[in-house]
Formats: structure tokens, sequence, C-alpha cells
């Protein structure tokens, strides 16, 4: 890392289709910098990488026609940190249910999920959701024992179906999971980066190195 | 939980951003659509430029056809309502469709009145020509504002004059001092707050996808540089020499817009685009339809 970005990691945001400037903007608000991604060159350097809310098919299919499938498989076998929101969650899933056969994802978060299972827009909702036992690295801006819970908007999302022994849930929506983690890769079945709540991508902010202090504004 | 809320609307019209929206006539239409990576589809009985050929009354599609594609694919299945046709945009709400398009590609069921879009809790898109036409069918509750551009003629000169009308007076206003947006208000006909939070942000208050005319991949690469946010091909894909390819690289344009190395790539071989219609050969404008 180079002097002067010290403590602001540089996050590649993926830019094929999507709410991309959603993320952008949340990103600034937590100390990072970010570079949009389009193609594999645009992955060099990068402290991490968001995956935003979009159509998953069509990710999917612009991911393979770019290269940039293999290019996103490989950093995230290394361990890259990773954030994925509603599509993103779908494109790191191991399983997804109701896709399309030809559909890939890169199967880095131990999880089975079911697109577009919570129904079509008309059933796309606001909810607030609670914070789990697994939120206490990240979270810890809320009363100590107590954080509150979190604003989240769900527009035709997954459902995580099933997790494995490896991942944590962070968040829960009447016992499903909403936000989970497993290691260096987080990811939400709602999109943080359509509310004003920022401890989703304050969390990932620290995850890709985010100095202490950096992630105040 | 809270269904229909504006955030929730306006979050599907973001996830689409930077996507393309093709209109089908049928299931197989759909999924050919779906394999090139739409982003969503319009179900509708006939394309624009078949509209505009055989004349009649264009009015919302038949259930049945909407129902097909709906189970046909996987992605987001938009319809269409005739404007002020409050009962269409009830049925159409109520087989779930995921948005529906108060479209002046039908005939026009109200001369006068837009339909009350709060009432509903599926979000809509609906055509401007300008800024204040935008701000109006928003401050009725359209969560996505598209140019209307000249349906079915395959000719991108009016998508290009609405998109540039709508982004050019945005850009005007944000230059404007407080007292002048009172101005701005009463030359654009649309409510005060609306033209106050433009000018603090500077953009739209809902996405604005570009529609009306797009034939080829530089027409969608043409629209995104002036500032659209996404794109709706309607005749431009299933009129076209060979659909599946013309489908892809319009996908492929939209995403790379800015990237004229990979525009050229997959433009490439193509085959012949829709012959469209050009000038006096276009008979009634369509965009005049609204108010």
């Amino acid at each position: 890392m180079v002097a002067g970005s010290v403590g602001r990691p540089l996050v590649g945001v993926l830019a094929l289709q999507g709410d991309v400037r959603e993320h952008v903007a949340a990103l600034a608000d937590v100390g990072c910098r970010s570079r949009l991604v389009k193609r594999v060159g645009d992955l060099a350097g990068v402290d991490g990488l968001v995956l935003p809310g979009g159509e998953s098919t069509t990710l999917s299919m612009l991911l393979e026609s770019t290269g940039l499938f293999d290019a996103v498989a490989g950093l995230l076998g290394d361990g890259l940190p990773v954030l994925g929101t509603c599509a993103g969650l779908v494109l790191l899933a191991s399983e997804v249910l109701d896709g399309r056969p030809d559909q890939r994802c890169f199967g880095a978060l131990a999880a089975v999920v079911r697109r577009n299972g919570y129904g079509r827009q008309q059933q796309s909702f606001e909810a607030e959701v609670g914070l789990g036992v697994g939120f206490g690295d990240g979270f810890g801006d809320g009363p100590a024992d107590l954080p509150a819970a979190l604003p989240a908007v769900f527009i035709r999302a997954p459902v995580i179906v099933s997790v494995g022994d490896e991942v944590d849930v962070l968040a829960s929506l009447e016992g499903v999971p909403v936000l989970v983690r497993q290691g260096p890769v987080l990811a939400s079945a709602f999109h943080p980066e359509l509310t004003a709540d920022r401890r989703v991508h304050g969390l990932f902010a620290g995850m890709c190195g985010a100095g202490a202090g950096a992630g105040a504004g | 939980m809270t269904t229909g809320t504006f955030t929730v609307k306006r979050g599907l019209a973001d996830m689409l951003r930077g996507g393309v929206i093709m209109d089908v006539v049928n299931a197989e239409q759909a999924v050919v659509a779906e394999d090139a990576g739409a982003v969503a589809v319009m179900a509708l009985e006939r394309v624009p430029a078949d509209i505009r050929r055989d004349g009649g009354v264009a009015r919302m599609s038949d259930p049945l056809l909407i129902e097909g594609i709906q189970h046909a694919v996987t992605i987001p299945v938009m319809a269409k309502a005739r404007i002020g046709h409050f009962a269409e945009a009830q049925v159409l709400q109520s087989l779930g469709v995921d948005f529906v398009d108060e479209s002046e590609v039908l005939t026009p069921a109200d001369e006068a009145h837009h339909i009350d879009k709060w009432a509903f809790t599926v979000p809509f898109v609906c055509g401007a020509t300008n800024l204040g036409e935008a701000l109006r069918r928003i401050s009725e509750g359209a969560a996505m504002i598209r140019s209307k551009g000249e349906a079915g003629t395959g000719n991108i000169v009016e998508a290009v004059r609405h998109l540039r009308s709508i982004l050019g007076s945005l850009r005007a206003v944000g230059q404007a001092d407080a007292a002048e947006l009172y101005g701005w208000a009463k030359e654009l006909q649309a409510p005060v707050g609306l033209v106050q939070e433009i000018a603090a942000t500077g953009r739209l208050p809902v996405p604005l996808f570009c529609a009306g005319g797009i034939a080829t991949p530089s027409d969608a690469a043409l629209v995104m540089q002036l500032g659209a946010e996404a794109v709706f091909v309607g005749s431009g894909i299933f009129k076209s020499g060979d659909p599946a390819r013309m489908a892809s690289a319009v996908v492929e344009a939209t995403a790379h817009f800015e990237d004229a190395d990979h525009v050229a790539k997959v433009s490439r071989g193509l085959g012949e685009a829709m012959r469209g219609l050009e000038g006096a050969a276009v008979g009634e404008r369509l965009a005049d339809r609204g108010w």
C-alpha cells in the first residue's frame, strides 16, 4: 500500500450492471476509496470487492464475457474481502435454487440461496432486522448488549435457505438469516447501500483494512 | 414488514440500472431476451412497429400472454397500461407484474389525467419528452422515467432530443438561485418542491432510462453516454435479422458504453438492424400523447 492510502482501503465495485453508485457513496462514507470494475485490469491492487445489487443472471453473463468471472474467483480463492448484496449474495453462494441452469456462482459462501425467494416485486418490503450474536466485532457502535436494529430494504430478494457451520449469522429476520459472514466474505439478502445506516459497509471497511478512526463520517 | 413503499418501488428501478429491458410478444421471445442478459422484459401483444403498421386501438395485453411470459423467465416482467387507464393498471397489479408502464405506445384512455400511481403497490414507469413532464409524472408517483423517443421507428433522433431536453434543463435548474426556482417551477409546470430537490441533487429523484428508437448497440452506447441510466429496446431486437445476437450485443454495449473497442467488437457482422421509419413516414407521433 502506498503512503497516504494507509487506513483508506481501495475497494473495487463491480460496475457491469446494478446499483453501483450507492455502493460507491457508502464506501466513501466509511473511509474507503473505490474503483469501478468493468474489466480484469481494474482489479489490480484492490483491497476488497463489492458485488452490488442488480439482476444476477445478467451479472453472471457479463462476468463471463469479460473474463472477470475467473479473475474474481481467483482473488476470492486467495481470501480477498468481498461484500455481496442481494444479487451479489446470489453470486457468492455455493448453490442457487430457482436460478437459470447456466447461472454461475463463486461458491465462496457456504450457503444455499433461493433466487427471488421472498417473491416478486409486489412482495418487496422494508423491515427492521435484528442483529444476532455474531454482530459483536463489527457493530460495536450500539449499546454493548443491545445494538439498534438495522433498517433493511429487500427488493425481489434472495432467501438464505441454509448455511454451513463455518458461516456466522450476523442478522436475521423472523429466524431467517439475512446478513452472514464467512471469514473474508460478507453478504446480505437486503440492500444496505439503499439506507443511511452505514454499519454494514463500516464492518466491510474494517475487513478491508480500514484503519482505526478512518471510518468516522 | 412494509410493502409497496416508494423506497422499494424506486429500489427495483435502481437495480435495473445499466441494463436492457426488451419488448417481447410471447414466451419464446422472453427466453431469448433472458438468455441474452436482459434485466427485464416488457410483455405486450404487438411491438410498437406493428402497432404503428396495423393501427386500431392498442390496449393492455391479454393476462394469459403476460402469465405465460411470467412463467417462462426468472427476470422481472413489465407490462403496459394505457395512459389514464387505472383499471388496466389494477389488473396488471393483480397479475403480479413487477413494473407497469403507463405508455403512450397504447391508445390513451384519458385526455387530461394520468393514473394516480400513489394508489398502487406496483411501481410505475412513465415516458417524458422534457423535464416538466418528467416531474409531473414523478409527482403522480412514477418510480422511473424513460424518454419517450418515437417508439417503433428504429430512429434514435427523438430519444436523443428528449434526453438532451431533460438533462439540459436539469443542468440549467442546477445553476438557478433560490428565487429563480419558483420561476422554473412555473415554466416547467411542476411542483416547486421537486424543482428544489433536483436543484440540490443535480438529478431526478428516480432513475432516468431511455426508450423509443434504439436499434443498434451504438444507439445504446450513445444514449448511455448522454446520461441515460439504462435502455428499453422495443422493436429493435425482434425486428432485426438475428434477434438473439442483436439482443446480446445491445446488452454488451449498454454495460460497456464508454468502451468503443468493445462496442465495435459486438457490432461486427450483426446482420440487418430493423428497417425503421424516418421523417413524414412516421405518421402520428406517439410522443405527443401524455400531458
